[in-house]
């Protein structure tokens, strides 16, 4: 039996159809990098990312973010991180990652009695 | 004899031209713009500028209280009536040109309304306190695209110092006031001058740029002597409302 290592790949790197960045066939030094970006949309809550951009630096992309994901008043922090440095889980192997976890209702804290005062669980 | 209110209409007047001629350089970027997240934050500082725009036409309607409305004022006056700068209304070239342009003109409005915010008269300095947050990201967006074309490559730079060489003598007339400008009380116009000098010249030396030596300077826009280009823009910006008069959607 083969053994299936988790695979390490870019985001967008994915390969086969689900193909997220295509538009490579331009030399990569004309080619601003792709960031993705992650907003608060308010205090106390976490960053969530939002989408992606293109930006030739750090500073141009949270400027491109301020412009293009908080027009209506989204946010009030912004996160950028280059899109290479985010890592992704195969999804072929979906299967054997995530299907386990099933038929394991033990894990889910659902034998408590919580007090009504507690929300946002 | 020139009133007193008279002289404010003008410059509230000139404010909002300022504003609005170039909003509607920059909206001709929508749909044209370098990068689609470009395309839209030259499209927002248009909103932002027409936005300001607004609030000026609307307080020089009130004060001249004879049936003017922002949309009149906008719509329905002739280029010899227009006092914005002349570098407003130059046309929006190429993205060297457009942001060049936004950074001295951003940088002379974020002096001003510095000082207008606290001006005695209170609708002013509502409106310059609104108009300086938006400001302040247009100086720094401005000032960030002049550093990274003039220390950019060899084509950037050179495109850089052609926008130069062009706008430079129409930056006399952001910190040179006109009668009515200096017939406002509560604004230093020297150290508004002096503030702009500063910071350009410092944005410029980042951007590995010197000014060009020979510092004669274009003037009249202040007065309603404009360029060709500002006929054209008012042709296209006002055909609804001439040819069709009244015409909402």
């Amino acid at each position: 039996m083969k053994l299936i290592f988790l695979h390490k790949y870019h985001y967008g790197d994915i390969p086969g159809e689900n193909t997220g960045n295509a538009t490579t066939s331009r030399p990569a030094s004309t080619e601003w990098p792709l960031w993705e970006v992650f907003i608060r949309s308010k205090q106390g809550l976490d960053h969530k990312h939002v989408g992606s951009l293109h930006a030739s630096d750090a500073a141009m992309a949270i400027e491109n973010a301020r412009d293009v994901y908080t027009r209506r008043q989204e946010g009030i922090s912004i996160w950028v991180v280059e899109s290479k440095h985010i890592h992704a889980a195969d999804p072929a192997e979906a299967q054997s990652l995530y299907d386990p976890a099933n038929d394991k209702i033990y894990r889910h804290p659902t034998f408590y009695d919580l007090p009504d005062e507690l929300t946002h669980i | 004899m020139i009133t007193e209110k008279e002289q404010l209409v003008s410059f509230v007047l000139h404010l909002a031209d300022d504003s609005l001629v170039l909003g509607h350089r920059n909206s001709e970027w929508t749909g044209h713009g370098p990068i689609l997240e470009q395309d839209i934050a030259i499209s927002n500082i248009a909103l932002d500028l027409i936005g300001q725009a607004r609030n000026f036409y609307q307080y020089a309607a009130a004060l001249k209280a004879d049936g003017a409305t922002e949309d009149t004022l906008a719509y329905l006056r002739d280029a010899m009536d227009y006092k914005n700068a002349l570098i407003a209304e130059l046309n929006k070239g190429d993205w060297a040109v457009t942001t060049l342009r936004q950074f001295f003109f951003s940088t002379s409005k974020f002096y001003l309304y510095q000082q207008l915010q606290n001006n005695s008269d209170t609708t002013l300095a509502a409106i310059a306190e609104k108009s300086l947050k938006e400001v302040t990201y247009h100086l720094r967006w401005s000032a960030e695209w002049v550093i990274r074309l003039g220390d950019g490559t060899d084509e950037s730079n050179a495109r850089v110092k052609t926008a130069l060489e062009y706008l430079w003598p129409y930056t006399g007339e952001l910190i040179t006031p006109a009668s009515y400008e200096q017939a406002q009380p509560g604004i230093d116009f020297a150290a508004l001058k002096k503030n702009w000098t500063n910071h350009v010249l410092q944005v410029l030396e980042q951007a590995l740029l010197t000014p060009p030596v020979n510092d004669w300077m274009q003037s009249g826009g202040k007065q309603g002597i404009h360029t060709e280009h500002l006929g054209y823009l008012l042709a296209e910006m006002q055909y609804l409302q001439r040819s069709y008069p009244g015409c909402e959607w």
